[in-house]
């Protein structure tokens, strides 16, 4: 087989190639490495770790010739740089990290090496995950390898998992680890033409996980088609003695509710989700996905989430406070960067002025304005009460008897590098618009490629599920992949 | 609710991040902005709505009280920007 040949294998492909001896796990290894390295304009790894990788592809050629493969034996991976990795670059591609190398792994991560997956890298990322485009990261912002039809201008493969689904789509991974906080994995997912699955909070442990807002973030696969998601998915969950909030709940058969009927499922299309000005692109895949879903059997049903319009204001109290409690480890004592000043005040403030970037700094400033004196009852307290009534809009949606609710994943198609640099930070945070609910909920939510716009870019839909539910994601994700196709952008890099 | 410059410097000093003059503007602008855009949540009746701490039914998890991991400083303190015999090292902070 051709490299490009071994690249272009889902997971589940190579699952199938590596036990019939087609190829071998090391010469899948190359062949991503070669690609990686081909695809550097793309700047989705920070580190690539080819001898890492090698050694690992080696172990699982060993490990297949005695018939002992495990569920991701050989499986090439890119992980994104939140995740702590043992002795392996960890930076949540922030400057205040300078050369941190942890001398542990992240429970997610440590699943997926114990089913025998491969480490490509350390893939591209918002600063601590916070960004809507890729551009807030020490190292660069991400190109999406998509383009408008007839145009060479970059675009943003969203964020904050913008080096995740860019490696992904651009085939320099075969699967990637994300983290979602208000839409890390489905925003980026959906620029991308790729599937991506926040699970429920509490489905995937977060210890070793680089904190941003601890009750919001949840780790989850990006991937190429909903199957590989389901496989991806499998192995990264678990429950873990590490992570308190990690919840008793045995691991689902994802793979196996993929391709099973939705016929008789309950889909609730929220009308709060129609927006104001939201574009007629947008409203027919919407439609569309509506079609496809009641074709297979599904019946729909009109629904109303009244709090929904908070969630995003909501989201930018809560978040923030969260991220100003987290990050105040980094102060220059323990790892990472050190500035000097006059006396360890100053030490502090230089090295964190130094070491933040200005969407993360900002953040840490909204945040410890809204828990300061004064403020906490107006502002976070308040948050967390409207929080309390976007759940309970969800609650009341499932208690009466909807399964999924369907929505569009963004308000558009992926924008231009840079187009969004004078914009007010609140335009940006629109992005986040239809995900940040499913966060604020800690309910699971999966972004799957739908179509694409008028310039050829790719558009994704958003399925919702009840906690803990899903397989009943996987198994309407599929009808939806079914019916649109997959999506892969013409190679120019 | 608006921020001044000076709310935006003392807000800056208790998070310890040194800011510019025009760093400081630049936040006050953009603090005010998701400030403003916050206010809609004044619009909601939260009367007798608790705020929500979990959002799954779960009660916190407890270890048992022993000890399952440590005894390796030379580890803990590995990635410190300065350390010396398995201590991190600080500037003075006691004259």
């Amino acid at each position: 087989m051709s490299s490009t040949d071994l690249t272009s294998l889902t997971i589940a492909e190579i699952r199938d190639g590596l036990s019939a001896k087609a190829f071998s796990a090391t010469d899948l290894t190359k062949a991503y490495l070669a690609s990686m390295e081909a695809a550097r304009a793309l700047n989705a790894y920070i580190v690539e770790t080819p001898e890492q990788a090698l050694s690992m592809a080696a172990a699982s050629d060993e490990r297949i010739a005695k018939g002992e493969a495990r569920a991701l034996e050989g499986v090439p991976l890119g992980i994104k740089d939140l995740f702590a990795t043992e002795g392996v670059h960890t930076q949540a591609a922030s400057h205040i990290l300078d050369k941190f190398k942890p001398s542990y792994e992240s429970t997610v991560t440590a699943n997926l090496w114990n089913d025998g997956a491969v480490m490509l890298g350390k893939l591209n990322m918002d600063e601590f995950a916070m960004g809507s485009s890729n551009e807030t990261s020490y190292y660069g912002p991400v190109v999406n390898p998509w383009r408008k039809e007839g145009s060479n201008a970059p675009l943003v493969p969203g964020g904050s998992s913008g080096g995740s689904a860019a490696a992904v789509a651009a085939r320099l991974c075969a699967g990637a680890t994300a983290t979602d906080t208000g839409g890390s994995i489905r925003q980026p997912a959906a620029f991308t033409g790729t599937v991506g699955i926040k699970p429920t909070y509490g489905r995937c442990s977060r210890w070793g996980t680089v904190a941003f807002a601890s009750s919001l973030d949840q780790a989850g696969p990006i991937a190429r088609t909903v199957r590989d998601a389901a496989i991806l998915l499998k192995s990264m969950a678990s429950v873990d003695a590490k992570d308190t909030t990690s919840v008793d709940v045995p691991v689902g058969d994802y793979e196996g509710a993929v391709g099973q009927s939705v016929k008789g499922l309950r889909i609730g299309i929220p009308r709060e989700y129609r927006l104001d000005g939201m574009s007629a692109e947008i409203e027919a895949l919407w439609q569309q996905g509506i079609a496809w879903l009641k074709e297979a059997g599904a019946e729909i049903v009109d629904i109303s989430l009244p709090h929904t319009k908070y969630a995003l204001p909501a989201y930018y109290i809560v978040a923030p406070a969260e991220a100003s409690s987290n990050l105040a480890r980094y102060d220059g004592v323990r790892y990472g960067l050190r500035v000097p000043g006059e006396d360890i005040a100053a030490m502090y403030e230089n090295t964190r002025s130094a070491g933040f970037g200005h969407e993360v700094k900002r953040r840490i400033l909204i945040g410890t304005y809204v828990l300061s004196a004064g403020y906490y009852d107006a502002y976070y307290v308040r948050a967390q009460k409207i929080r309390t009534l976007i759940k309970r809009d969800f609650d009341l949606a499932f208690a009466a008897g909807v399964d999924a609710v369907l929505t569009p994943a963004t308000p558009s198609a992926a924008f231009g590098l840079e187009e969004m640099a004078v914009a007010s930070p609140v335009e940006m945070y629109l992005n986040d618009v239809f995900t940040v609910t499913v966060n604020m909920a800690g309910l699971p939510g999966l972004a799957v490629p739908a179509g694409l716009d008028k310039a050829k870019l790719p558009l994704g839909l958003q399925l919702i599920g009840r906690p803990f539910e899903e397989e009943t994601l996987f198994r309407l994700g599929q009808v939806i992949e079914d019916a649109a196709g997959s999506f892969t952008p013409s190679k120019w890099w | 609710m608006s921020v001044d410059i000076a709310t935006v410097k003392r807000v800056a000093h208790l998070a310890r991040i040194a800011v510019t003059e025009e760093e400081a503007t630049s936040f006050q602008g953009e603090i005010n902005a998701i400030l403003g855009f916050a206010e809609q949540l004044n619009e909601v009746d939260v009367d007798g709505v608790e705020p929500l701490t979990s959002v799954v039914a779960q009660t916190m998890k407890k270890r048992v009280d022993v000890v399952t991991d440590g005894f390796y400083a030379d580890r803990v303190v590995g990635n410190a920007p300065v350390s010396d015999d398995d201590f991190f090292m600080v500037p003075k902070v006691v004259e």
